[in-house]
């Protein structure tokens, strides 16, 4: 961690992939006590430039055995395992191989989706900065089962480093004979490319991916016909996620029984979190599936970094929702995640504690998804508009009693009037919280009272006579100069004049002005 | 007066006949002029064949496209989830304080700094963070934003 923070902050781009959690001060051992590794098994333990790192820890041995098979048995290896999509929505991988498989067409493709644009979550970034040879293997095993020839890596820009480690793998792995032409002898031929991304959420969603590869703009386009039949310039096209492709190797060379040992039943394996926000230890997680999480957030991640108490962990990011503390003992699977209203998502875990405010965070949500809509669907666009301003009026301390009514309506509309994933789960965020913490949104609906003291326009700072000695500190700092009061006497704030900024709270040093 | 785009036209012959390139190829006429005016892109509409809307309209759509100058120094603000919660929104004003930006400004008026807002920068746990140009800065407080910027404005004149 600190490492990262020294090279970040000495403008160099940090040499060895670091795992944040593992270098907790001191308390290794206990923090990485409930992971395990098979995503993250390399990183931050090989030389991410080095393909021979790789290779000497067993790197390109899956590719080798998968070249020995038949390519449906690939395929049913991967459906035995039950693997998931870690992309959010934890399809069936096995299942969408079989589909690209059987398409017809002589020319295929396979996608690797590293878009990750939920803002909280650096789980791909990490993989494919720490170990990209896993993701290319398991790209080219995947490639080989289905028929596919020519791949893309479509990678955020905001990930230079990611993008720089993969197209020094890739040429590496083309050198090695692991990569292009008749590959290791066996007239498999595979060629990989990378496309940058160019900011835009959207552009994670499968379809609309496509789109942007091929140069457009990022529209999501109506499915069926899914890509497996007809996806990249019209041919069947097979898209997974970084995480889902960084699976593969290790479950071709431990087989699908091994594989199912970890985790719960209907959901096998690992799932790696990105833990941020208001936890003591945040930083990259590799859980087996099935994990309470209440044992990620005080066990793996450490507890909460302040005294404030745990409020809600949002998961899912903008798609998601947020899981309060009365449901901290669900487990980690996609469907126990599902059934709290909140999803899986592709990993980002942002823990709130009491000093953030639910209803402040259900717009942030909004606003974001109400710039990256891509505008095709009415809903989607103008909807998720209208819930924000009513969520920005409530915040302002000028909601109405018929808001949460006109919240969950416009809410509904949204969810069945829009094409893709963006629109459909755009409300989730709203749902979640007016699901967990109506009280909060109530509070500053009837009683103009934001209970976590967020909500700027409906706090109030007030002197509190009995503290203050009139040192005069506050009234020197005011911009709008409303408080007032003569040395050594108790000072008072002009409420009417008050434009809550702050000031006089921070330049007080006998905690004599109230907050609230 | 007519602009002359012919340092463009290396680019252009890179691109030429290949489908799907509109993106990289915007990318690298940014990367050449700084930023996407409307004129560099009606000239690249009659060199490639083609129409000027559909390489406006890629071009307004991805917020990585600048159509207006930028500063010498862009400085990204993460606005994403965990920097939310860290109070991005006090970085930000002291962002803009220092820097004096009014209103809708993005840009300081010598043209030094541009200041965006990102969703996510990807190093959520360091949160609060930003980024000048390519160096990260993150577990930052409104009171360290001043030092970040004289670093700088002094390096310019050293
Ligand atoms: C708005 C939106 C954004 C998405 N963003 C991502 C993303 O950043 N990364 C990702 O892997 N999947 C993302 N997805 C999911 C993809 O559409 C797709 O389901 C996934 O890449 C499939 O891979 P998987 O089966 O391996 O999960 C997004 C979906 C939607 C609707
Ligand atoms: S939320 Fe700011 S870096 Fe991820």
């Amino acid at each position: 961690m600190i490492d990262l923070v020294e090279s970040y902050r000495q403008g160099k781009l940090p040499e060895a992939n670091v795992i944040l959690a593992e270098q907790h001060e001191g308390r290794h051992n206990e923090l990485l006590a409930g992971q395990y590794r098979i995503v993250l098994r390399n990183c931050g333990v090989i030389d991410p430039k080095s393909i021979e790192d790789y290779e000497a820890q067993g790197g390109y041995s899956a590719l080798k055995k998968a070249l020995t098979m038949q390519p449906e048995e690939i395929v049913e290896e991967v459906k035995a395992s039950g693997l998931r999509g870690r992309g959010g929505a934890g399809f069936s991988t096995g299942l969408k191989w079989s589909f690209a498989a059987r398409a017809k067409g002589s020319k295929k493709y396979v996608v690797c989706n590293a878009d990750e644009g939920d803002p909280g979550a650096f789980m791909d970034r990490s993989t494919l900065e720490g170990d990209p040879h896993n993701v290319i293997e398991g790209m080219i095993i995947g490639a080989y089962a289905m028929g596919a020839d020519e791949g893309y890596i479509y990678c955020r820009a905001e990930y230079p480093m990611a993008i720089h480690h993969l197209r020094i793998a890739i040429e590496a792995a083309e050198i090695k004979g692991y990569l292009g032409r008749n590959i290791m002898g066996t007239g498999f031929n595979f060629e990989l490319h990378i496309k940058e991304g160019a900011g835009a959420f959207v552009c994670g969603e499968e379809t609309a991916l496509m789109q942007s590869i091929e140069g457009k703009r990022g529209m999501p386009t109506i499915r069926p016909p899914f890509p497996a039949e007809s996806g990249l310039w019209g041919c069947p096209t097979n898209i997974n996620n970084v995480e889902t492709w960084a699976n593969i190797t290790w479950i071709i060379n431990n087989g699908s029984t091994e594989f199912r040992k970890i985790g719960t039943d209907k959901s096998p394996g690992t799932k790696v979190f990105a833990l941020a926000g208001k936890i003591a230890g945040s930083g990259l997680i590799e859980v087996p599936m099935g994990i309470p999480i209440r044992d990620i957030i005080y066990k793996v991640g450490g507890g909460m970094k302040t005294e404030k108490p745990f409020k809600a962990v949002q998961m899912g990011g903008p798609s998601g929702g947020c899981i309060p503390a009365s449901l901290l003992d669900t487990i980690v699977d996609y469907d126990s995640i599902n059934a709290t209203g909140a999803i899986m998502g592709s990993g980002g875990m942002v823990v709130m504690d009491s000093g953030t405010c639910m209803v402040d965070v259900a717009r942030f949500f909004l606003n974001f998804t109400q710039n990256e809509s891509c505008g095709k669907c009415t809903f989607c666009r103008i909807g998720t508009r209208r819930m924000l301003e009513i969520l920005t009026r409530i915040t302002e301390g000028k909601g109405e009693a018929e808001d949460i009514v006109k919240l969950e309506e416009l809410a509904t509309n949204i969810i069945k009037g829009s094409l893709c994933g963006l629109g459909q789960t755009a409300p989730n965020p709203v749902l979640t919280t007016l699901r967990y913490f109506k009280d909060e949104y109530l509070a500053h609906i009837e009683e103009k009272r934001c209970p976590a003291g967020v909500c700027t326009s409906l706090l109030r700072y007030e002197v509190i006579a009995d503290k203050c000695v009139g040192c005069t500190a506050c009234a020197r700092k005011c911009p709008v100069s409303c408080i007032s009061g003569s040395v050594k006497q108790a000072h008072v704030i002009d409420q009417d004049k008050c434009i809550k900024c702050g000031a006089c709270f921070k330049a007080c040093k006998f905690e004599a002005i109230s907050k609230g | 007066m007519e602009q002359d785009f012919s340092m463009l036209d290396a680019i252009i012959g890179k691109y030429r006949n290949r489908s799907g390139i509109l993106i990289p190829l915007l990318q690298d006429v940014q990367q050449t002029l700084g930023y996407l005016s409307k004129d560099a892109m009606r000239y690249l509409a009659e060199q490639m064949q083609i129409p000027a809307a559909d390489i406006y309209g890629v071009a307004t759509f991805y917020s990585m496209f600048k159509l207006k100058p930028q500063g010498k120094h862009i400085i990204r603000v993460c606005k994403g989830t965990a920097c939310h919660v860290s109070d991005a929104d006090g970085i930000k004003d002291a962002l803009r304080n220092e820097l004096g930006l009014e209103g809708e400004e993005d840009t300081t008026a010598d043209m030094k700094f541009t200041l965006l807002e990102v969703a996510c920068l990807g190093c959520c746990s360091l949160a609060p963070v930003i980024m000048v140009d390519d160096t990260t800065f993150g577990k930052l407080t409104p009171d360290s934003i001043k030092g970040i910027l004289q670093r700088y404005a002094y390096e310019e004149e050293a």
